[in-house]
């Protein structure tokens, strides 16, 4: 019953993003889009902490540790309404930035407690086979891996996009700058690609049909060292990239850079979305990647460049180019 | 290819909102004015705080004993509340800003 109702409060979240998007989007009702969406996230929030049901021994069990949760709740919530109260009115696209990293920060801390998860397997418990051997399959791992790309870069970028605006960063450029990122970009995807590519498909697996013993032999195989090395290597790889990425990019084209994160968290939290099957969490993101990455967009037009032109064509990309050449 | 088939066939609600959402993201934010783009942007960050869902989701699946876990879950439902409600209250203030200047 209680998972049903769970289902109906994430169809009304969803429905309130997108009105609340479209309201945000005309001057006349963007104060109360927002509220909207305030309003769609609390239910999805709340419907979350009370009805969600997960399986544990093959029956239905709600959520644990809600002392623990309510409390991160209540400090994240004193800390976000206080900070965004305080801010003077000229600091407030800063302060955006900050709330974008520690949604990224979010979505990546998810991704690296799945992946602990999956290395228990040294000593499992049947139950413990069970559920890994179900979700650990090539499209979980990914969907895993790109969350912890996607909201790492974008953790670190927001953090020293923060700085920048507040000065405390300045625009760090040097030779090559260019070429080290690209090199970073593509160690990274061959990194994920290697870590998904040695993962076994065992999707389709279903939790009753599976023998527990045989189960256990199979999960030895799936998480080796190399696993382990090579997800917390993309973790310091997407932290180091997020932090190169922003470092060339001038100051006044800081807005652009941030809604251009902020839609790299939105995917983010897709990816998550999609690791626990959840609609609100995949509409929610995936609305604001779109609207985020058409908004950027926007944003460039409105001050007479494109995309490209701020993300290689700043100072850093001037002298590396001229360097090259 | 069948194996790309098969993946279609099992996800392929997934795929849809997926693409469907792409669509309707860019279409309903087409034509907002440039004055609204900082506040658009600002309320967008607060809605991807959804995934604050998850955090709750994996610290509330977490065993009891499992300290890391907990330790780390604890801290994501912390920073994703933090961008939820952080989020909002910033965007209200930004609009409400706007409305004094009219």
């Amino acid at each position: 019953m209680g998972i049903h109702i769970l289902t109906l409060c994430y169809l009304i979240a969803s429905v309130t993003f997108i009105l609340g998007l479209k309201m945000l989007s005309h001057p006349t009702t963007a104060r109360k889009g927002n509220l909207v969406a305030a309003l769609g996230m609390a239910i999805s929030i709340f419907g979350t902490i009370f009805l969600f049901e997960h399986r544990v021994d093959g029956e239905s069990a709600h959520l644990h540790n809600l002392p623990l949760i309510f409390a991160a709740l209540f400090i994240g919530s004193a800390i976000g309404f206080v900070s965004a109260k305080k801010i003077q009115m000229t600091a407030m696209p800063e302060l955006v930035s900050l709330f974008n990293g520690m949604g990224g920060a979010c979505a990546m801390l998810i991704s690296v407690i799945e992946f602990y998860h999956y290395q228990f397997t040294a000593t499992p418990s049947p139950n413990d086979v069970l559920y890994l051997t179900h979700k650990l399959s090539t499209l979980s791992i990914l969907a895993i891996t790109s969350g912890l790309v996607i909201g790492s870069i974008s953790f670190s970028g927001s953090i020293i996009a923060w700085g920048k605006l507040r000065g405390v960063v300045k625009d760090r450029v040097f030779k090559g700058q260019r070429a080290l990122n690209m090199l970073l970009l593509i160690v990274l995807v061959s990194s994920v690609v290697i870590l998904v590519g040695i993962t076994p498909s065992v999707s389709y697996v279903s939790t009753e049909s599976i023998d527990p013993l045989n189960a256990i032999s199979q999960t030895f195989q799936y998480i080796s060292n190399l696993h382990i090395y090579l997800f917390y290597g993309i973790l310091a790889l997407s932290l180091i990239y997020g932090v190169l990425f922003v470092f060339p990019i001038g100051g006044a084209d800081m807005p652009v850079v941030i809604s251009l994160l902020n839609s790299f968290t939105g995917v983010a939290a897709a990816c998550a979305g999609f690791v626990y099957n959840n609609q609100a969490m995949l509409t929610g993101g995936i609305l604001v990647g779109a609207a985020g990455t058409l908004l950027t967009i926007l944003m460039c037009k409105a001050m007479n460049r494109s995309l490209l032109n701020v993300i290689v064509g700043s100072f850093g990309g001037d002298a590396a180019g001229a360097a090259a050449s | 290819m069948h194996t790309f088939l098969d993946f279609f066939h099992q996800h392929v609600e997934i795929i849809y909102i997926v693409i469907l959402s792409v669509f309707l993201g860019i279409e309903v934010i087409g034509r907002v004015p440039s004055v609204l783009h900082t506040p658009l942007m600002s309320g967008a960050n607060a809605i991807h705080g959804v995934v604050v869902i998850g955090a709750i989701i994996v610290t509330g699946q977490a065993q009891p004993d499992n300290y890391p876990a907990l330790i780390l879950g604890f801290l994501a439902v912390l920073l994703g509340t933090l961008n939820v409600v952080g989020g909002f209250v910033v965007t209200d203030r930004m609009l409400e800003m706007f409305k004094k200047k009219k």
